[in-house]
């Protein structure tokens, strides 16, 4: 199916993109080997779906190097094409067409779809293609266009955000989609802001910001970078935890009366220093003890928490952004305000 | 107290006004530079009295009678400005207040603006209500301005006062029959083809009716408006008939929409295929799919605009009995010489709307680039070539076939009614001498969406200033050098004028280059992005 031997699928350097004076890809790298899942990760502005359209010689780089399957994907935009389906993350369809057909045009401009694919993606999402698109609820819409996709044989999937507007039984649906994909060998790169589907399918992920990336890595590589959170009650107070180093965040609750149940103490601990702060609180006296595992959501808010990451402590979120899976972009104040509600919740 | 339905409608006026802040404001000073112009060069022209009475013997043809109208006091300046440009100045607001009506109610429906305003605070009948009070008032101020306008210029109060109050009346009329359509149509692009058809409609019983016996007329809003005789023997009370027809649209459109649900017409939603044809499948048969309601529409429009001219032109001979001077002035041949004349204005015209398609339809693409429904197909193994050059092909030949079936239509209808088979080629032959000039403002639309696509909409003005050059620029005194450069003038002017080929083979020629480079620019350019 690949036939491309170890060429690389998506090769990005340095990529520069500007729209008149601002700049919306900064020196972007992205690499994507042949049968794997990259997640693209960023939040909305951060120049994912800029660089999927130069990918796709939509737009034209300003500078940096770019090449997909080892081609230019400028000047051989057609020829690629060919090995190639593509899953815009604002889904527009023509509206006096009916689904059906849309799904039909868009794989004809392609170069063709598997008409048993076909039949059992309309059935898997549960779209009626008899519909006109404009009567399409976004979801459905978006459905139309994953369709036109999935029903390929393409050997890379590029999809924009694919699941915006989908109820989660059809998340759910497409992520078995991705999985099936992946087994056959066929290469995907993801592009999302939904960590819970990027943890769930990516081999290793690529995170943007303001039109540069950050980061990239396997899950487990990325996961070591980033910190456990540690919640803890010990019969005396906690207070040397504060000062070991690797530790942030740490709130530590001296007035509660003793119940019996301690003190509560919570920190955010590097995974190099677990071992040291784990001995330390040990000291205190443990009754009760919960560590999370640091999730790819705290390694992302670590680097949208701030403009300035790495010199303050901003890697706090609300618990909201934290169940519904969906990131928030923190400003320092914000994130000063949820770190402060969270240590009013505390005492 | 404002009923809760319209609530939240001055709010939406004050956006519909910084919306459309530049639109309207470029259309006001075209409709109120025409009148003005027309002042001073007709001023010019007919200085004495005997000289408005010898134009008032000899203006009256019936081309000029189907496109200016009845022409009440053509012994008097004012009646002579009515008569010459305010055919056109009707039809400027007439088509200024379709589109103003359909792009801020139905336009704004699709893209989901109205959604997002009708969960707040805002009456089901806000947008509809404010879009048409800011028609309302810009109706009132064009209106205002023409009378005012012709006042100061030493033209009679009344006539002056009462032509600025019918132009009011033909565009609220055509607001109040856009917001109608806008209540039924499936969208809003087929809201604002019902709107235009009605109003081509009532254009040409009116023009029919002139021609005639005028009977026709009175079924026509613009023939009432057209009825005030500005000028001479001014009356008001057909303006009573146009407002009354506009109040009742209006009372109708809202009545409509209380029952309305958001973004939907009145014709039900039948499921469709599920599979898409194998000629959809293909470029060209994805934008044939696309247009070709448009263009059933245009092709229906020209059918029975060229057979009505065809038939009026069968009239002439009438009009010269009664007009002994016309006929003293045109010499020998003059029934023969005025129907030429007649059917060179019918080619005129007919190339004028195709131009006028063309451009629409060469500019759609960027409407489709800006939709985003490009960026799949191109995302596809279909190259930018590709792409264009299925978008261009159809309105290319669909153009030139409007010309034929205009031309057609009015040389079968003139050659049955005046029994003369030959007149058909001849009349065929005068529209298919426009398609170069057509072709080039293709052309320049494409070289304009491929290389400066924020400037697309200039291809308009191009042909607004070809089409006042052909129209006015003789009566105008525009200089003859620019007159002659407008591609309609450098058209071989038939029937009855002569055949050279060289202008019509260098405009070709240039449509070509103009068409490559479009091309080529657009194959280099970044695509307009949606999000």
């Amino acid at each position: 199916m690949r036939g491309t031997g170890t060429t690389t699928t998506v090769d990005v350097a340095g990529l520069i993109k500007e729209f008149g004076r601002f700049r919306a890809l900064d020196g972007l790298d992205l690499t994507v080997e042949p049968g794997e899942v990259h997640g693209f990760l960023g939040p909305n502005g951060a120049g994912k779906s800029t660089t999927i359209r130069v990918l796709l010689g939509l737009l034209r780089a300003d500078g940096g190097r770019v090449s997909l399957f080892g081609g230019d994907p400028w000047h051989d935009a057609v020829t690629l094409h060919r090995r190639l389906a593509y899953v815009p993350g604002d889904v527009h369809l023509w509206p006096s067409l009916t689904g059906g057909e849309v799904i039909d045009v868009l794989a004809a401009a392609r170069g063709g779809v598997d008409g048993r694919k076909r039949a059992a993606l309309l059935e898997r999402f549960e779209l009626d293609p008899t519909k006109k698109a404009r009567t399409y609820s976004k979801g459905n819409r978006q459905k139309v266009a994953l369709v036109a996709a999935l029903a390929s044989d393409a050997e890379l999937l590029v999809l924009d955000e694919p699941t915006s507007g989908l109820d989660p039984l059809m998340e759910a649906e497409f992520q078995e989609c991705v999985t099936e994909v992946a087994a056959e060998g066929r290469t995907v790169l993801l592009s999302s802001h939904i960590l819970a589907e990027v943890e769930a399918l990516c081999d290793r992920v690529s995170i943007v910001r303001a039109g540069r990336t950050v980061q990239t890595g396997t899950l487990d590589d990325l996961r070591h970078l980033t910190r456990t959170t540690v919640d803890a009650r010990t019969r005396h107070p906690a207070t040397a935890i504060h000062d070991l180093p690797g530790v942030h965040n740490a709130t530590l609750d001296t007035t509660t009366p003793d119940t019996g149940a301690g003190h509560h103490v919570r920190f955010d601990v590097d995974a190099d220093h677990l071992d040291q702060a784990m001995r330390t609180l040990a000291e205190f006296g443990i009754t009760a003890l919960t560590s999370s595992p640091p999730s790819l959501e705290e390694l992302f808010l670590r680097h949208y928490g701030s403009p300035n990451d790495g010199t303050h402590d901003h890697d706090t979120h609300d618990d909201d952004t934290a169940t519904t899976g969906s990131i928030a972009v923190h400003t320092p104040d914000g994130a000063a305000a949820a770190r402060h509600s969270r240590e009013g919740a505390a005492r | 107290m404002t009923p809760p339905t319209f609530a939240a409608t001055a709010l939406l006026v004050r956006v519909t006004l910084r919306r459309d802040r530049v639109r309207l404001a470029i259309w006001f000073a075209a409709l109120l530079a025409l009148p003005l112009a027309a002042v001073s060069a007709f001023e010019s022209l007919y200085p004495t009295q005997a000289s408005l009475d010898g134009y008032a013997r000899t203006a009256a043809n019936p081309a000029a009678i189907a496109i200016g109208g009845p022409g009440h006091g053509l012994h008097t300046l004012g009646g002579v400005i009515v008569f010459e440009v305010g055919g056109f100045i009707a039809i400027g607001i007439a088509l200024c207040n379709v589109f103003l009506v359909g792009r801020n109610t139905r336009a704004e429906e699709e893209l989901g603006r109205v959604e997002l305003l009708r969960a707040a605070v805002v009456g089901r009948h806000a947008a509809l209500a404010a879009t048409l009070l800011v028609a309302a008032g810009f109706n009132a101020a064009v209106g205002g301005a023409v009378a005012v306008a012709l006042g100061t210029q030493g033209l009679p109060w009344p006539g002056s006062v009462t032509f600025g109050a019918a132009l009011t009346a033909i565009g609220l009329v055509f607001a109040a029959v856009t917001a109608v359509a806008t209540q039924v149509a499936d969208h809003a692009r087929g809201a604002q083809a019902i709107a235009g058809a009605v109003f081509g409609a009532a254009y040409l019983a009116r023009a029919a009716g002139d021609i005639g016996d005028g009977t026709l007329s009175w079924s026509s809003p613009v023939g009432w408006a057209q009825a005030t005789r500005p000028f001479a023997d001014e009356r008001w009370w057909p303006l009573l008939l146009v407002s009354g027809l506009a109040a009742a649209c209006v009372l109708g459109a809202f009545t409509l929409e209380s029952h309305r649900d958001l973004g939907e017409g009145m014709t039900s939603r039948k499921p469709g295929p599920a599979r898409a044809s194998a000629g959809l499948t293909t470029r060209l048969g994805l934008v044939w799919r696309l247009q070709r309601s448009g263009i059933a529409g245009w092709a229906a429009g020209v059918l029975v605009a060229g057979g009505a001219m065809g038939a009026a032109a069968d009239q002439t001979g009438d009009m010269l009995a009664d007009n002994p001077d016309l006929l003293a002035a045109l010499g020998g041949s003059a029934a023969e010489e005025l129907t030429d004349v007649f059917f060179r204005m019918t080619a005129l015209l007919l190339a004028l709307a195709v131009s006028g398609y063309l451009v629409a339809a060469v500019l759609r693409g960027r409407g489709e680039e800006r939709a985003g429904h490009v960026e799949p197909l191109l995302a596809g193994a279909v190259s930018r070539a590709r792409w264009t050059s299925a978008q261009l092909a159809v309105p290319a030949v669909a153009s030139a076939a409007l010309l034929v079936l205009g031309g057609a239509s009015a040389g079968a209808v003139y050659a049955v009614a005046a029994g003369d088979a030959a007149q058909l080629p001849r009349i065929l032959g005068s529209a298919v001498a426009y398609l170069p000039a057509v072709w080039l403002f293709g052309g320049l639309a494409v070289a304009l969406f491929g290389m400066a696509p924020r400037s697309a909409p200039v291809a308009w003005g191009a042909l607004a200033v070809a089409a006042v050059a052909s129209l006015l620029g003789p009566a105008f005194r525009f200089p003859a050098w620019a007159v002659d450069l407008s591609p309609f003038e450098l058209t071989p002017q038939l029937p009855g004028g002569e055949v050279a080929l060289t202008a019509p083979v260098v405009m070709l020629l240039l449509a070509t280059a103009l068409t490559v480079a479009g091309t080529a620019g657009f194959a280099r350019r970044d695509l307009a992005t949606t999000a």
